[in-house]
């Protein structure tokens, strides 16, 4: 698949925003780790929903027909895609009435807000299932069929929201042993779910060129694809990465993505709160961002379009 | 009624006819014009309905070059529809016939993604999506005589190859068509549940040689002498 850069910011950057928001709302509700202030936490929510709204308008950034962009919240009953549109608006009333809660009594919500804050959490996390769904409904990439797709983007996204959560306290001068916890752990799992969809998308499996073209019982090869330059399909289907280059991107994702994080988040935690700490804290979401930037080039630039068959391909 | 497509593998001679005359006919048709990006350049490249590709079929001396047209199949169970968030991509009640409507489509690729055919393809100058119509300006215009009630590339097709019906009338002649010569769905696996089918290639009996007669001793002189001397 040709990997559009727009989609790319976009799912990274949103599902970010939508694990930041959802880990501070939970964090303040239900009072875990150190407790924000009114400002610490406003930076934390003011900067969640800026990333969240850079990813959405972003993602109209891959559209040939923008003008029409409206009429993508018509399908909630059959498409992903409107039913992502139609979250995704639909937890900004929420989370900006949990924003006004935190606004006027800071860290002590009234049980209203705390109930907008609550539901706000769940429309966020419904919205990055849908953005993974959106891709894990087609049947026509079997890199994508599947359901680790969607669990990948929910963890990709609190893993980044933890990392920034934790920037910010240390920039603050907060005291890091709980939220680095948070960090490390989500490093971790969301690392090694990473590693087990690659496992998983390595085998071959799905429609080959033989049903694709009914001859089953004999060999078929393409003699010729009937035309002489690109066309839409080769163009947006017939993207292809080398071996060399994939493995070396595959390292960078787990290196830049999870190992070197997980290494500055610890290394935070030991040093007293300060400076020293809240730099390492920004290396780390820099370098996850990075990581993860690189693995959702991955996603798309690794899925193979059944209609490759048509063009000479054996399997997907 | 759920109209389509039944294509003869067998009689096809991948001429690239019928692409043409799609291209030819729904350029000036309800999804047109179908742009051409660079006619004259070095790489030009264009929206068209229907490609076709060609084939090895088995490994030499058993094999068979195989001409294999493709254009929308109009499925049954058609996922560029569902996934379609606009509504712009849709399939009528009443024929089956898959159409994307252009005043709606915001060019999101998104039913090109799910379709595994390769049937949809952005039209880049108008930032829509564009698919094979059936036709459909052309098969209900009752200003056209009978036999021109049909898809532009099943009236062109010079070796016919193409046949255009109804497959839930049990009598037409397409039904006909994958009933004697088992019709075949493309990648059935995937659960599309295409309406347009293909017909494999007749198996041909050999023709006898036994009775093709040897050369005489004189004649396979002649030819060695034919063979020998430079002309």
């Amino acid at each position: 698949m040709h990997p559009a850069l727009s989609v790319i910011f976009f799912t990274v950057t949103s599902g970010a925003g939508f694990g930041l928001y959802s880990l501070t709302a939970v964090l303040q509700l239900f009072r875990l780790g150190p407790s924000l202030d009114r400002t610490q936490l406003l930076v934390a929510l003011v900067t969640s929903l800026v990333l969240i709204i850079a990813g959405l308008l972003s993602s109209t950034g891959h559209l040939a027909n923008p003008k029409n962009a409206w009429r993508s919240f018509m399908r909630v009953k059959t498409s992903w895609l409107s039913r992502e549109a139609v979250l995704a608006v639909a937890f900004f009333p929420f989370a900006f009435l949990y924003l006004i809660g935190v606004i006027f009594y800071g860290a002590h919500v009234p049980i209203f807000f705390v109930t907008m804050g609550l539901i706000g959490i769940i429309f966020g996390f419904i919205t990055v299932f849908a953005t993974g769904m959106i891709y894990a409904c087609l049947k026509t990439m079997r890199q994508w069929n599947t359901p680790l797709v969607p669990a990948n983007y929910l963890l990709m996204g609190l893993t980044l929201g933890a990392l920034i959560h934790m920037a910010i306290e240390a920039y603050f001068g907060a005291d890091l042993q709980f939220i680095s916890g948070v960090a490390g752990t989500a490093l971790v799992m969301t690392g090694v779910m990473k590693g087990i969809y690659y496992f998983w998308i390595d085998r071959v499996s799905g429609p080959t060129i033989n049903t694709a073209t009914t001859f089953t019982r004999a060999r078929v090869r393409l003699l010729d694809t009937g035309h002489t330059a690109g066309t839409f399909l080769t163009e947006e289907f017939g993207y292809q990465i080398s071996e060399g280059l994939r493995s070396v991107l595959r390292t960078l994702v787990f290196v830049l993505g999870f190992i070197l994080p997980l290494i500055l988040v610890a290394l935070a935690a030991y040093l007293a709160p300060g400076a020293g700490a809240f730099a390492l804290a920004v290396t780390a979401v820099v370098s996850s961002y990075v990581g993860k930037m690189i693995e959702r080039w991955l996603f798309f630039a690794e899925a193979r379009h059944v209609v490759n068959l048509y063009h000479g391909a054996q399997h997907t | 009624m759920r109209l389509g497509l039944v294509i003869d593998l067998d009689t096809c001679v991948g001429c690239h006819a019928c692409a043409v005359a799609c291209k030819q006919w729904n350029t000036s048709g309800t999804t047109g014009p179908l742009t051409d990006y660079r006619p004259y350049g070095e790489d030009p490249s264009g929206v068209w309905f229907n490609r076709i590709r060609h084939y090895e079929v088995g490994d030499y001396p058993n094999s068979k070059t195989i001409n294999f047209p493709m254009s929308c199949m109009h499925c049954e169970d058609a996922d560029c529809v569902t996934v379609c968030p606009t509504g712009a991509s849709y399939k009528r009640k009443e024929d089956g016939v898959v159409l994307v409507d252009q005043t709606k489509c915001m060019g999101c690729n998104y039913c090109s993604w799910a379709c595994p055919y390769g049937a949809r393809e952005l039209d880049r100058e108008s930032g829509t999506m564009k698919k094979c119509t059936l036709c459909i300006d052309r098969i209900y215009d009752e200003s056209l005589a009978e036999i021109d009630r049909q898809p532009a590339c099943v009236i062109t097709c010079p070796a016919h190859a193409r046949f255009f019906g109804d497959f839930d009338d049990a009598d037409s002649e397409v039904s006909r068509l994958v009933r004697e010569r088992d019709g075949m769905q493309l990648m059935p696996e995937l659960g599309y549940n295409p309406t347009n089918r293909y017909l494999p290639p007749r198996i041909n009996t050999p023709i006898p040689t036994d009775d093709v007669r040897r050369p005489s001793l004189a004649g396979k002189v002649k030819q060695w002498v034919n063979k020998a001397v430079a002309r």
